[in-house]
C-alpha cells in the first residue's frame, strides 16, 4: 500500500527528516512514536503534500503511484487520508457543502458519476451513526466553534465519507479527554478493514490502549530508530523514550 | 486633455428650453459650481486614489432621445420583478413607457422630477433636491445638477410592508460613448416602508459613464433597504452618489455590491439627522481585471443616541484596485453616539491595489466608536485543509471567496434578490 524509502525532507533549509524507511501493506496498522521534535508531524506533513516541506531525497510507492509527483488534492483523491492534528476552522464555508465537494471530486477523479442528493445524505446518516457525530455539527460552518473533542470527530467522520485506502491520523488523541479519545477511537476501530491501512501518528501509548496496532516504529531524530509490535508500545510507557534515544546518542556519538 | 466645453452648450439649450423654475435655478447654481470646481484631479484628497479626470478625455453623447428593444430590458429584469415597481433609466433620462408602477397610488407615487418641482410636491422639493452639495463638493455633483433633465421624484406612502422598487439604469452605448446623468429623490414618508434596488447595463461596445445622483429622505418611522449591484461590462464607469438623510427617528439598511466595471466611484453618505436613528451599511467588492472600484463612504452623525454598523469587504486581484475611504462623523450634539466600522481586504494578485482609508473625526466626548481595517491574503492553512480532502486549488480558493463573501450576502434580505447576487458572484469567480 505504502512504501517509504529513504525519505530526507527540509523546512526552511533544515533538515527534519533524515532518512525513513516504512512499508504498511494493506490492513495494517502501524503506529509512529517519538518524542516532541522527532519528526512526526513532518513526515505526515511530506505524506499530505504540504508544500513548505521539501522533500530532498528518496521515495515514496502510494497504491503503485509516485507519491511524490502527485498535487495535494489528487494524493487524497488517490486515496490517502490525513486526520489533521490541528483542523482548520473555516467560517462561511457549510460542513455539509464541503464533505460533498470532496466526495464528488474524488468520484469525478475516479471516473464514476456524483452522488446524487439522496444518496449523499443517506451515506451521511450512515456515517454519522458510524462515528457517533451530532447533525448539529455537520450544518455548521467547517470546525468553527467545535471543541478539540468535536474537531476530531469530524475528522474521523471525513474519514468515514472518503473511504480512504490510507489514513494518517496526525495526533488524534492530543487534546482528548478520556471520553473524547474512547469514541474517537471506537470511530477509527470501526473503519479498519482488510483492504484499509491506517498510520497512528501519537506522543503517547493511551491511543494504543483502544486502537491495537500491528507495529510500532519509534521516530527520533529524523530516522525510525527502533521498530516492534505492540509490545514496544508498553515498553516505552514504562521506561519512557529515554531507554531508546540514550542509545541512539551514544551510537552517533552524542 | 479634458473636453468639457460641450456641457455648456447642453446647459445654456436646457435652460432655454426648457420651463423656468425651481430645477432650472439649481441647474444655473450647478453649473456656477462646476465652472468654479472643474473636475476633480487626483490632486484632491478625496479623489486621490482615483483619477476621474482621465475619463474625460473624450467627448461623450449626451443624447437622452435613446430608446431601447423590450427584449433588452427583459435580459436584465430582476428575480422578484413580476411583484415589483420597475423604473427605467436610459442614458440617464427616465422613462416611464418603459417603467411599471404596480403598487396603488396610496402606496407609490412616481412622477418626472420637473413635474414634482412645479406642482403639490413643490416645497418638498426645494428642501430637499441637492442637499447633497453640501457634503459632495465636486465638479461632479454639480455637473449633475447642473444638466439636471428627465429626473425622477418617488414618494413612498406604504406602511404595512415594503413597497419593493427596482431600478434599471441603462445605458445604450452602442452608437458611440455615452455619459448619462440620471437624477433622482425619494422621500420615504412617516412610517413608509421601501425595497429600493438599482442595476446597470450598457448595451454596446463603446464606453459609458454613468454620473449618477440619488437623494434619499427618510422621516420618521420610516424603514428603507437599499441595494446596489453593480455587474456592468468593463468600458462602465460610474460615479454614482447616495446621499440617505434620516430627518425622523428611522431606519436603513444598505447593501452595495460592485463587481464588473471600469472605473467606479461610489459616494454613500448616510446622514442621521435625528435622534435614535439606526443605521446600516454593507459593502462587497470582488474586482479583477482593470476593474477600479472606489467606495467613498460616510456616515454623519448630527443628533443623540444613533447607532451606526458598517462593514466593507473586499477582494482585488489580477491588476484590479479597490478604494475604502470610510468616513465617520459625529457632530458635537451626537452624544450616546455608537458607531462601528470594519472594512477587511483580500489581495490576490501582486498587481492588484487596496487603498483602505478610515477616518473617524469624533466632536463629541460621550460616544463609543471603533473602526478596524485589515488587508491580507487567502488563508493557506484553510486552503491545504481543503485541498487535503481532494477539493482542487482552484475550487478551494473559490470556496473561501464564497465564505469571505457570505457575510455581506446575507444581509440582503430579499430572498430572490439574494440568490440572484450569490449566483452572480459564483460565477464571477469561477470565471
Amino acid at each position: 500500500m505504502l512504501s517509504i524509502k529513504n525519505i530526507h525532507a527540509n523546512i526552511a533549509g533544515k533538515e527534519i527528516l533524515k532518512g525513513i524507511n516504512l512499508d504498511i501493506k494493506a490492513g495494517e496498522v502501524h503506529a509512529i512514536m517519538g518524542p516532541n521534535g522527532s519528526g512526526k508531524s513532518t513526515l505526515a506533513s511530506v505524506l499530505a503534500g504540504r508544500e513548505e516541506f521539501e522533500v530532498t531525497e528518496g521515495e515514496v510507492e502510494f497504491a503503485g503511484k509516485d507519491l511524490l509527483e502527485l498535487s495535494t488534492e489528487d494524493r487524497a483523491r488517490e486515496g490517502l487520508f490525513l486526520a489533521f492534528q490541528y483542523p482548520v476552522e473555516i467560517p462561511g464555508v457549510s460542513t455539509t457543502n464541503f464533505i460533498k465537494a470532496a466526495v464528488n471530486e474524488k468520484r469525478k477523479y475516479l471516473g464514476q458519476e456524483p452522488l446524487d442528493a439522496v444518496s449523499f445524505l443517506k451515506k451521511m446518516k450512515e456515517k454519522m451513526a458510524l462515528v457517533e457525530i451530532d447533525q448539529s455539527l455537520l450544518s455548521r460552518s467547517i470546525n468553527e466553534g467545535f471543541s478539540g473533542g468535536e474537531k476530531k470527530r469530524n475528522e474521523v467522520f471525513q474519514m468515514a465519507m472518503l473511504e480512504p485506502k490510507l489514513a494518517i491520523m496526525d495526533e488524534t488523541d492530543s487534546g482528548l479527554d478520556i471520553d473524547a479519545l474512547r469514541i474517537v477511537a471506537n470511530g477509527i476501530n470501526k473503519l479498519r478493514s482488510p483492504e484499509r491501512s491506517i498510520l497512528l501518528i501519537t506522543h503517547y501509548q493511551r491511543l494504543l490502549d483502544y486502537i491495537q496496532p500491528d507495529y510500532v516504529h519509534v521516530l527520533y531524530k529524523g530516522r525510525i530508530v527502533r521498530s516492534g509490535q505492540k509490545e514496544l508500545a508498553l515498553e516505552l510507557e514504562e521506561k519512557g523514550y529515554d531507554f531508546i534515544t540514550d542509545e541512539v546518542d551514544l551510537s552517533l556519538g552524542l | 486633455m479634458e473636453s468639457t466645453a460641450y456641457f455648456k452648450d447642453q446647459f445654456e439649450q436646457l435652460q432655454q428650453t426648457g420651463p423656468q423654475g425651481t430645477i432650472a435655478g439649481l441647474r444655473k447654481e450647478g453649473f456656477e459650481d462646476f465652472n468654479g470646481r472643474g473636475l476633480p484631479s487626483f490632486r484632491d484628497e478625496e479623489w486621490k486614489y482615483t483619477n476621474i479626470s482621465t475619463l474625460f478625455q473624450q467627448e461623450y453623447n449626451l443624447d437622452g432621445e435613446a430608446g431601447i428593444e423590450p427584449s433588452e430590458l427583459d435580459a436584465i429584469r430582476l428575480p422578484g420583478h413580476e411583484q415589483a415597481n420597475e423604473l427605467v433609466f436610459v442614458n440617464g433620462i427616465f422613462k416611464a413607457e418603459y417603467s411599471c408602477i404596480r403598487s396603488g397610488a396610496n402606496e407609490l407615487i412616481v412622477m418626472p422630477l420637473q413635474q414634482a418641482a412645479e406642482g403639490e410636491y413643490k416645497t418638498l422639493v426645494e428642501t430637499h433636491l441637492n442637499q447633497s452639495a453640501a457634503y459632495i463638493k465636486d465638479g461632479l455633483q454639480a455637473l449633475n445638477t447642473a444638466l439636471i433633465y428627465g429626473g425622477l421624484f418617488i414618494h413612498v406612502l406604504k406602511k404595512q410592508e415594503p413597497v419593493q422598487v427596482y431600478v434599471y439604469h441603462i445605458l445604450e452605448a452602442a452608437a458611440g460613448p455615452v455619459l448619462a446623468q440620471p437624477r433622482s429623490l425619494i422621500y420615504a414618508d412617516k412610517g413608509a416602508q421601501l425595497q429600493l434596488t438599482e442595476s446597470y447595463t450598457t448595451i454596446g461596445n463603446a464606453d459609458s459613464l454613468n454620473n449618477q445622483v440619488m437623494e434619499v429622505v427618510v422621516e420618521e418611522n420610516a424603514y428603507v433597504e437599499y441595494y446596489k449591484l453593480q455587474n456592468d461590462n468593463s468600458n462602465a464607469s460610474q460615479v454614482s452618489t447616495s446621499h440617505i438623510r434620516q430627518i425622523g427617528r428611522s431606519y436603513v439598511h444598505t447593501v452595495s455590491i460592485a463587481l464588473n466595471g471600469g472605473m467606479v466611484r461610489n459616494n454613500m453618505n448616510l446622514v442621521l439627522d435625528a435622534e435614535g436613528n439606526e443605521s446600516h451599511m454593507y459593502g462587497l467588492y470582488l474586482l479583477k481585471g482593470k476593474t477600479h472600484v472606489d467606495n467613498h463612504t460616510l456616515i454623519d452623525n448630527r443628533k443623540p443616541n444613533c447607532f451606526s454598523n458598517q462593514l466593507y469587504k473586499g477582494i482585488a486581484d489580477d491588476s484590479a484596485t479597490a478604494v475604502f475611504n470610510g468616513r465617520i462623523m459625529v457632530q458635537p450634539d451626537a452624544q450616546k453616539t455608537n458607531a462601528y466600522q470594519a472594512n477587511k481586504n483580500i489581495l490576490r494578485s501582486d498587481l492588484a491595489t487596496i487603498n483602505a482609508k478610515p477616518q473617524l473625526e469624533i466632536f463629541a466626548d460621550d460616544v463609543k466608536c471603533s473602526h478596524g481595517c485589515t488587508v491580507g491574503q487567502l488563508d493557506e492553512e484553510a486552503l491545504f485543509y481543503l485541498r487535503a480532502r481532494g477539493i482542487s486549488k482552484e475550487k478551494a480558493e473559490v470556496m473561501l471567496l464564497q465564505a469571505f463573501a457570505a457575510d455581506i450576502l446575507v444581509q440582503i434580505k430579499p430572498k430572490a434578490l439574494r440568490e440572484h447576487a450569490e449566483k452572480l458572484i459564483d460565477k464571477h469567480l469561477s470565471l
